[in-house]
């Protein structure tokens, strides 16, 4: 059965910054839906859903921290749920939405979602607590300890480099130096990255993403609304999820189905948003790409995962060919990326956004010219949960 | 305007149940200095930590089998900042396949000198031999065993 398209009629992001003093939290949230909404040209009232992308509480502070959020969504006397699935958070929470309309259950939905990271002073010892009290909570474990672990086995089976890695930080920096809401502005260099302190080997800090605090929302409709009111729209049309099993040591030793070093999941998520999209070639057919990727290292075996390049190759690719720069054969992260600005709750569906504002032709000084098909991703958990979604003008 | 912020801290208390399997496995490290995996019945992989089920094929697992103390390493990194919450750097930490597992276990590597980080992490690189030390005191904990290079 094919899907019935589903649209993009309203996008909405905050300036990502380290901390937004301003604003409280739902505060934060309201100002994402109220340029959505602004961006939609449509009214609360006619809102049916609310899908409320929100990851772990502590980070932000505040247990079911939906429950403050609801009046800022306009979400009484509506359907309202909230989705965690960790950094995946914001695309899970466009999937469900996605799946509203498509199944005919709602016209109109809106997503929305904000973070303060930049409020917590302990989202390492927040990020250390997902992993398990019976067998790994003893070990110093984060977000930046798992994903550097990677870098080992991915530099150990395809010899990328630390200066592979800054090089796509020098990137996306000049990406984000085009986009006035990410949060890390300023361009660097290979030299400057190199010399940044080390946090945990082979991530420096320049190679890690920061702490944001910010907001997002995107309202979607069903392709009948949207012609029925004669709105502007890109479309969804590509919309896929994978897991990986719990334990990273499963993700090595001996007979393992997917390896640390590499994305396998999230593989399988574009494999599968690309089938429903009827992409057949991504790197003839995807015109620009919005990977997320919190480490440097990261976004390469994301970038394989996209079908950008072969496994083990896209550290060459940029080195020697600049594939993945803006102006370059698939620019990915014209945004900057999730390097440049993380409020975890919204960063995945931020990926979603910044592809559609691409393929809206709305991108900025950082549009990717004549870009008519995306795809975004989001990862979640302990390398873990993933999604992907392909949109097209 | 004046901005103004409050400050909050969360102390929460957990007593956490490991269950059967795991109550079995940390009190042989705990009694006898041995680690044990659980072998899948259907894949015949030997899963360490050992899960009272297999993720991959879902069986229930049932057979002890006694792995290491020898062992390899399969990834690391070597923490140089301070977190809060976390040991005081620097240290080195990954996953190591121990003789006779299928999977990797998670430990703290030490004996060696981190302060030169390139170097350090050129004596941990993938597929380094590395042996099984146990704590003097042990508790029942992943941390009552950690790793050595091979001598």
């Amino acid at each position: 059965m094919k899907a019935p398209r589903v649209g993009i009629i309203g996008i909405g992001q905050s300036q990502f910054k380290a901390r937004r003093s301003d604003a409280n939290y739902p505060e934060l949230v309201r100002e994402a839906v109220t340029l959505a909404m602004g961006d939609s040209g449509r009214s609360l009232d006619e809102i049916e859903a609310v899908v409320y992308s929100l990851a772990p509480d502590a980070l932000l502070g505040i247990g079911n921290a939906e429950r403050l959020g609801v009046d800022a969504v306009g979400a009484r006397n509506k359907r309202f749920m909230r989705i965690n699935t960790g950094g995946s958070t914001g695309i899970s929470s466009l999937a469900a939405a996605h799946s509203h309309i498509a199944a005919g259950a709602c016209e109109l939905v809106l997503v929305a979602g904000a973070d303060k990271v930049g409020e917590c002073g302990d989202s390492q010892t927040i990020l250390n607590k997902i992993w398990d009290p019976t067998y790994e909570r003893s070990l110093p474990l984060g977000t930046i300890t798992m994903l550097a672990m990677s870098a080992i086995r991915y530099m150990h089976k395809y010899g990328m480099t630390q200066e592979d890695m800054a090089r796509i930080v020098v990137k996306n920096r000049a990406h984000a130096a085009l986009n006035p809401n990410a949060h890390l502005r300023a361009p660097t260099s290979i030299d400057e990255v190199m010399h940044s302190r080390m946090i945990a080997w082979p991530i420096k800090l320049f190679d890690a993403c920061p702490q944001s605090s910010g907001g997002c929302a995107m309202v979607l409709a069903s392709e009948d609304y949207i012609r029925r009111n004669g709105l502007e729209a890109v479309w969804i049309t590509g919309v896929g999820h994978s897991s990986e099993s719990y334990y990273i040591g499963d993700r090595m030793g001996i007979g393992y189905s997917a390896d640390h070093a590499d994305a396998q999941a999230l593989g399988e998520a574009c494999s599968r948003a690309y089938k429903m999209a009827g992409v057949t070639d991504p790197v003839r057919q995807i015109d620009t790409a919005e990977l997320y990727s919190p480490f440097s290292n990261t976004e390469f075996h994301a970038i394989e995962a996209a079908g950008l390049a072969p496994l083990g190759q896209s550290p060459r690719m940029l080195r020697e060919e600049g594939c993945f720069q803006i102006g370059g054969r698939n620019p990915v992260n014209p945004s900057g990326g999730v390097l440049c600005a993380n409020a975890i709750a919204v960063t995945a569906m931020v990926r979603v956004a910044e592809a559609a504002l691409q393929v809206w032709g709305r991108a900025g000084a950082h549009q990717v010219k004549g870009a008519q098909r995306a795809i975004a991703s989001g990862n979640g958990g302990d390398h873990q949960f993933f999604g992907a979604m392909v949109v097209e003008a | 305007m004046e901005l103004m912020t409050r400050t909050e801290k969360w102390n929460i208390t957990y007593q956490h149940a490991l269950g059967e399997t795991a109550s079995w496995f940390f009190a042989q490290i705990r009694d006898h200095q041995q680690i044990y995996g659980r072998r899948d019945p259907k894949s015949g992989r030997v899963l360490v930590p050992p899960r009272a089920f297999s993720d991959e094929t879902l069986e229930a697992t049932r057979e002890w089998v006694a792995v290491g103390p020898e062992g390899s390493i399969e990834c690391f990194t070597i923490v140089y900042e301070a977190f809060n919450n976390l040991p005081d750097p620097p240290y080195a930490f990954g996953y190591v396949l121990l003789k006779g597992a299928d999977t990797a276990i998670g430990g703290f590597f030490r004996g060696l000198d981190l302060h030169d980080a390139a170097a350090a992490a050129a004596r941990l690189a993938v597929g380094t031999p590395v042996i099984t030390r146990f704590a003097e005191h042990r508790t029942g904990d992943v941390l009552d065993f950690w790793f050595e290079l091979a001598p």
